[in-house]
């Protein structure tokens, strides 16, 4: 008897439990009760697309970032060849990963070799013809800055999400190259915007300004870009919508990185501008710069074109304002991106997702009258079928669900449209397991033994089936975890759940009823079933 | 109360016929699948679809006409419907171009589609919902659906073979894929687009055909032990009529539930509940008779090895038999 007395109290701490983490904060969230914060914040969350709102994937071009380290070792070799007097025809990037010095004298080619390891650890260096070289990025380099150029852009994008302020945002990383970046925004309306604040680029750079052109061919020399210097397209300085051309050096003063806070502000003109305060360091160099430089012109460059290229009238040291023609709106966004810091590289979007709200609610509405339907046939059903065991395969499967809803809850789950379909499934399977059981417990009736041993024989029996049953279903599960994306793992780990909780209500709780049915009848002659 | 009084039907006679039939859905899905192709969801052709909601009711001619005339290269393989229930006035467009993916311009047909609208003064609406889906996304959703559909029908063969017998793997992970292969040929006859809710319909149909599968082969299994003498076709036309009950219970409140959500459950759940529907049958008819029937070619039609080979076991059970003789089901098939 006592032991009966256990099991039933285990299976009330059970339902306490699941049905406090579970149900009731969505009760108590409907109807507005108040409730300590420790049970509500576990409350089931619902997926985007119940809730509606704004689903992006983006991919990382993490070329960029190979390209940006290229460049810049390059740049360090051409100064310590320069600085050491070594002569060189050519030094030039032919790819991201590739950069190549045309024209060493067979006379320096000792000297060049030394300059060389010293400024290149990153990369192989292979001779060629006519004291050619050329310099490969070491191939796990090049893993290394793909996934930190990953990693960054997610935590950027974190950055500039969060400063949208957007409720409960997701951001993480996918794919199989691992270069992708899904983001999910419940609530945004704003598509546009949201877009466009994440995928810029947000990459701000100062450079002295050494002549400026209305064609990029005036600013050649010799029909090249004159070494270390780039030409960068942008504003005319009249204001209007002419573009001109700025040879500006090619080592920025400052760039974003020294970058410690942007805000919306007003130019003298009172037009729109952001206002922009440089780190000490920051600070210390581009003082140095303007200092240097008085009279001459400093482009301001936003994503590879010039803002504005104002005329450094005194030495500037840590506060620094950029204008141009923007609306107070661009305003606001391009100090939102420059406070959240640059993007390593530019992004695309693969895969773009938007679901009203009003088409949320109507997906839920219709979700849960399905599951509500299929449940009321499935109740009918079996209280007509097997009569008062049917009331006790009912409460097993009210009390499957209580506990695959407080689970859900517990690991943070968040409820999908097919999480809904995972619902109706373990409904299903449920349902399947109790019928199991209970043919069986006929059959032996059937065979003329007693009430109490038919039970016991129909479980025991059936007890392997559903081992048998369940553990095939949680192999399916694990390689749909394992392998689906966004919905399906949502419906992968409703099932898992579920099956899990079902294999403890249909064998112990259903058992347990039993028993705590018979418990005070001695002589058992009919079991209605 | 019982479907099902003292069932003795002889299922394995029938096993041909339905072999038969599997393979005419089979071949004649596969002809489709081969001349007119599986349609593809947004999700795996990539494309644009966005969903708007108008002020007015407007039809579904309104729309395709506005897209003829203003969205550049007319409506060609656009698809208009409305969506939901006709007095929400809510349509959905697809049209199979993304822009670049490249850069910010993605949605940038969805723009057109809108302008094209706009043009056809159909008065104003409000977009509800956008899916925008660049054409590499779908190669990898595809590739992964395929590992997950061959490592789980591994992972059960295996699993099946360390449980019960070798051949009774191979009798439910072919009668597995044997559904997988109806519902896929269904799906071509009724034109639903693959998306991911109809993958997880399928995958849950398969684990649901395994369930079913694995019942009745825990029930030969338990009958391999107390009838030796039998052959095992005798052995699993037993079985298959002793978890008839249980069959017809299961996959009939299964398929209640499948139904609701057909009938309730709203446009984005129609796909998954149709393949559901079509999952569910075949998944029940394919445990009996392919299953089962896998399990009897592999075996033979001789005695079963367990009587062969322990006739020294047989006296001892000997007693029990008189008892199990007397089942009706057994009688009918000595007749």
């Amino acid at each position: 008897m006592s032991n009966l007395r256990w099991k039933v109290i285990t299976i009330v701490t059970v339902f306490v439990i699941f049905f406090a983490v579970g149900v009731y904060p969505l009760v108590a969230q409907r109807y507005g009760i108040h409730s300590p914060s420790w049970l509500m914040d576990k409350a089931l969350k619902l997926g985007l697309d119940l809730k509606g709102g704004v689903h992006l994937v983006l991919r990382v071009q993490t070329e960029d970032a190979l390209r940006l380290v290229t460049d810049q070792e390059m740049e360090r070799l051409r100064e310590a060849l320069k600085s050491k007097s070594v002569p060189f025809t050519r030094i030039e990037a032919t790819d991201a990963v590739h950069f190549k010095v045309e024209g060493i004298a067979p006379a320096q080619d000792a000297a060049f070799r030394q300059i060389a390891s010293e400024v290149q650890t990153n990369f192989d260096r292979s001779a060629g013809t006519n004291g050619t070289y050329t310099f490969t990025m070491r191939p796990n380099i090049q893993v290394n800055l793909r996934d930190e150029a990953v990693v960054q852009a997610r935590q950027t994008i974190e950055r500039r999400v969060n400063e949208l302020g957007v409720t409960e945002p997701s951001i993480a990383q996918q794919g199989t190259g691992g270069d992708e970046i899904l983001v999910q925004l419940p609530g945004v309306t704003d598509v546009e915007r949201a877009k466009e604040i994440i995928r810029s680029t947000g990459l701000l750079e100062l450079k002295i300004v050494e002549r400026v052109a209305p064609t990029k061919e005036e600013l050649l020399v010799n029909g090249q870009v004159p070494d270390g210097m780039d030409i960068v397209p942008g504003v005319g300085s009249a204001g209007d919508a002419s573009t001109m051309f700025y040879l500006v050096k090619k080592a920025a003063v400052v760039s974003g990185q020294d970058l410690r806070n942007a805000r919306p502000s007003v130019d003298e003109n009172n037009r729109p501008a952001v206002s922009f305060t440089l780190s000490s360091d920051g600070g210390r160099r581009f003082g140095k710069a303007s200092g240097e430089n008085i009279g001459r012109q400093l482009a301001i460059i936003l994503d590879g074109r010039v803002q504005s290229a104002p005329v450094l009238e005194s030495r500037i040291t840590t506060e620094g304002r950029i204008s141009g023609s923007f609306t107070p709106e661009e305003v606001q966004n391009l100090s939102l991106i420059l406070r959240s810091g640059a993007l390593p590289a530019t992004m695309s979007y693969l895969e773009e997702r938007t679901i009203g709200p009003t088409l949320g609610a109507d997906s839920i509405r219709s979700g849960v009258i399905a599951s509500l339907v299929g449940l009321l046939l499935v109740v009918s059903f079996m209280l007509v079928y097997y009569r008062l065991s049917g009331v006790n395969a009912v409460v097993a499967l009210i009390f499957n669900l209580i506990i695959l809803l407080g689970l859900m809850a517990y690991i943070g789950a968040v409820m999908t449209l097919p999480g809904i379909a995972g619902f109706v499934l373990t409904m299903g399977i449920g349902v399947d397991s109790n019928v199991l059981i209970f043919e069986r417990i006929k059959e032996e009736l059937e065979a003329q033994r007693g009430v109490r041993a038919s039970i016991n024989a129909g479980f025991a029996r059936v007890f392997w089936t559903l081992v048998d049953t369940h553990v095939a279903a949680l192999i399916s599960c694990a390689f749909l975890f394992q392998f689906g994306t966004g919905p399906i793992r949502g419906f992968a780990v409703t099932l898992f759940i579920g099956l899990l909780s079902n294999l403890f209500t249909s064998i112990f709780v259903s058992k347990t009823l039993y028993e705590v049915a018979l418990a005070n009848r001695h002589q058992v002659a009919t079991l209605s079933i | 109360m019982h479907i099902f009084k003292n069932a003795n039907y002889d299922f394995l006679r029938w096993r041909w016929h339905a072999i038969a039939a599997s393979w005419v859905i089979i071949l004649v899905g596969v002809v489709t699948i081969a001349t007119k192709g599986i349609p593809k969801g947004v999700e795996f052709a990539g494309g644009t679809v966005v969903i708007e909601q108008f002020d007015q009711p407007v039809s579904v001619q309104q729309v395709r006409q506005a897209l003829d005339r203003n969205y550049p290269g007319g409506g060609q393989n656009t698809v208009v419907q409305s969506y939901g229930d006709a007095s929400a006035r809510q349509m959905m467009i697809r049209v199979p171009q993304v822009g670049v993916e490249l850069g910010g311009a993605l949605s940038n047909e969805a723009q057109q589609v809108e302008d094209a609208l706009r043009k056809a003064n159909l008065g104003n609406f409000k977009r509800q919902g956008a899916e925008i889906v660049g054409a590499t996304v779908g190669r990898e959703l595809t590739s992964r659906g395929i590992w997950a559909v061959v490592l789980s029908l591994v992972g059960i063969l295996l699993y099946l073979a360390f449980r019960f017998q070798f051949s009774f793997g191979v009798g439910a992970v072919v009668a597995t894929i044997h559904d997988l292969l109806i519902t896929l040929a269904f799906l071509a006859f009724f034109r639903y687009d693959m998306s991911l809710n109809v993958i997880a319909a399928i995958l849950t149909m398969t684990g649901f055909s395994t369930n079913d599968t694995i019942v009745i082969f825990d029930r030969i299994r338990e009958n391999l032990r107390g009838m030796r003498r039998d052959s095992m076709n005798q052995i699993i036309n037993v079985s298959v009529n002793q978890t008839l009950g249980r069959t017809v219970i299961t996959s009939g409140t299964a398929l209640l539930t499948a139904l609701a959500l057909f009938f309730f459950g709203g446009e984005v759940l129609h796909g998954f509940a149709f393949t559901m529907v079509v999952g569910i049958i075949t998944g029940t008819y394919s445990s009996v008779f392919i299953a089962a029937a896998i399990v009897s070619f592999w075996r033979g039609t001789g005695p079963t090895r367990a009587a062969a080979h322990a006739p020294a076991a047989a006296p001892a059970t000997a007693p029990q038999q008189p008892t199990r003789r007397s089942k009706p089901q057994r009688k009918a098939r000595a007749s």
